[in-house]
């Protein structure tokens, strides 16, 4: 497959029924399963909510989405094409179409939040703003260069760090106030974009590691480094952003902790060790619970307060129990 | 940052824990990791001798492994919102043969919280069906933090067995 054109020189007819990668058929799977469109969530009902957030939360929300939406268009119409050209197999190639129009959904969905909520002059300004933010279209700028480059393992690394962490920033603010019980429905779509970016931070960032068995020691290592180097000055630049927005509203510290959680979420799933520390990753845990109503540690037998461990018995199951 | 970068890189932390289709083994944590090796990762970051970690065969299609002691499973969560098709079948089909649901002591969930309710869901699945208790839920492979947890945890509840 050509390694350095940003599109194919040839192609072969797709075969399904011969896998070079097993993960490709699953991943497909679980991303078709996963489809879902904004018109199925009765956004409408959050009209009522959107009315008790003052001026100053409303513009706030309303240049995130902007954020967000940014984000995503550039992946639908160029992250997720700029893979194709290195994919290792075909099927990997057909995944990377399923992305790239999964992302142009999201973008597609901040419009339908917009069209729902607010006026056609506040979508304007919003979307100026987002034009006009220095550190937002620096995020962009740097993502965009590596896109263009012809080196694809650094460009799936870009990518896995889009999808698993420069979402974040802006996916903060609705899980707030979803944990508030506010703009409920917009959390909901918002929560289906979330499932789907881990999806495919998850993907690319295997393929980065499938990728990564072909090179020398060397290579590896540069990578490794170029890998910590872009993420160190991305968050730089996030946490310039994060105060960009959220400073008027007093959460830029509590938004960091979570950029420090998903920035080790990003480098697990391109195959290497947790950077930041348990003390700046200790997201504030109406967040996390907002996330995933089951991350509660008290959940856990063993984060279990010193209390003796009640030991189970084995129940006796029948075999006809194992239909999962 | 020791032992799980590199690892994969070469044939020995890649094939740790591995064992042949059908054998039987005495270990005390048996996993299921796909391709990904994610939960891989995390068992290998325990630090175990090799014969106290036993790695479930990747294809559906091999014969399971055969537990003779006790032990604790850990698995990561697949598939859709709901729950469905979540438990991976290489799982499914260990845990089908009697004689080792009969020895499962506890469940260690891997997951992402990125999937809102489903959550390591996998783990309540199994710890429910098998009346057994959900030790431990961690993200991907694994802080420092959960590898500390796990190796405490484990410790004691064996030591309480």
């Amino acid at each position: 497959m050509a390694k350095t054109s940003t599109i194919l020189d040839h192609v072969e007819a797709i075969n399904w029924n011969r896998l070079q990668d097993e993960k490709d058929v699953e991943v497909w799977n679980r991303l078709v399963n996963n489809f879902w469109l904004p018109e199925k969530v009765p956004l409408s009902n959050d009209v009522q909510s959107w009315s008790t957030l003052t001026e100053q939360e409303k513009t706030l929300t309303m240049r995130v989405f902007t954020g967000l939406t940014l984000l995503d268009t550039i992946q639908g119409t160029v992250g997720a094409v700029a893979l194709i050209p290195h994919a290792l197999t075909q099927h990997e190639e057909a995944v990377y179409t399923n992305i790239s129009f999964m992302e142009s959904v999201h973008a597609k969905s901040y419009s339908s939040i917009f069209s729902t909520l607010c006026s056609t002059q506040e979508i304007d300004d919003a979307f100026r703003w987002s034009r006009e933010n220095e550190n937002l279209q620096r995020k962009a700028q740097i993502v965009m260069d590596y896109y263009h480059g012809d080196d694809g393992l650094k460009k799936r690394v870009a990518s896995t760090i889009l999808e698993s962490f420069l979402f974040y920033s802006g996916f903060y603010l609705p899980m707030h106030w979803s944990s508030h019980a506010k703009l409920t429905n917009t959390a909901d779509i918002i929560r289906l974009i979330i499932r789907d970016e881990a999806v495919h931070g998850y993907y690319i960032g295997y393929k980065y590691q499938r990728a990564l068995e072909q090179e020398t020691p060397e290579r590896r290592q540069e990578l490794k480094d170029y890998t910590f180097e872009l993420l160190f000055e991305l968050y730089e630049n996030e946490v310039q952003y994060t105060h960009d927005l959220y400073d008027g509203v007093g959460l830029s510290e509590d938004v960091k902790k979570f950029l420090h959680y998903n920035a080790n979420k990003a480098l697990m799933n391109l195959g290497y060790e947790a950077m930041f520390p348990k003390d700046v990753t200790d997201v504030n845990p109406a967040i996390l619970s907002a996330l995933s109503p089951n991350a509660d540690e008290n959940h856990d037998f063993f984060s279990g307060s010193g209390s003796s461990y009640v030991i189970g018995k084995a129940v006796e199951t029948e075999d006809e129990d194992w239909d999962f | 940052m020791e032992t799980a970068q590199a690892p994969l890189g070469s044939d020995v932390a890649r094939d740790r824990h591995t064992r042949s289709p059908g054998e039987e083994t005495t270990a005390r944590l048996i996993y299921f990791s796909s391709a990904s090796n994610n939960t891989h990762r995390f068992v290998l970051k325990l630090g175990l001798p090799d014969e106290e970690a036993a790695r479930l065969p990747l294809r559906t299609k091999d014969e399971t492994l055969r537990a003779t002691e006790p032990f604790v499973l850990v698995l990561p969560t697949y598939g859709a919102a709901g729950g469905r098709g979540s438990v991976p079948k290489q799982v499914i089909r260990f845990l089908n043969v009697e004689s080792n649901r009969a020895l499962l002591r506890g469940v260690i969930g891997a997951g992402n919280t990125n999937f809102f309710d489903s959550y390591c869901i996998a783990g309540d699945i199994v710890a429910r069906k098998c009346g057994v208790p959900h030790l431990y839920r961690f993200e991907l492979m694994g802080t420092a933090e959960d590898v500390s947890v796990v190796q405490k945890g484990l410790e004691e509840f064996w030591t309480q067995q």
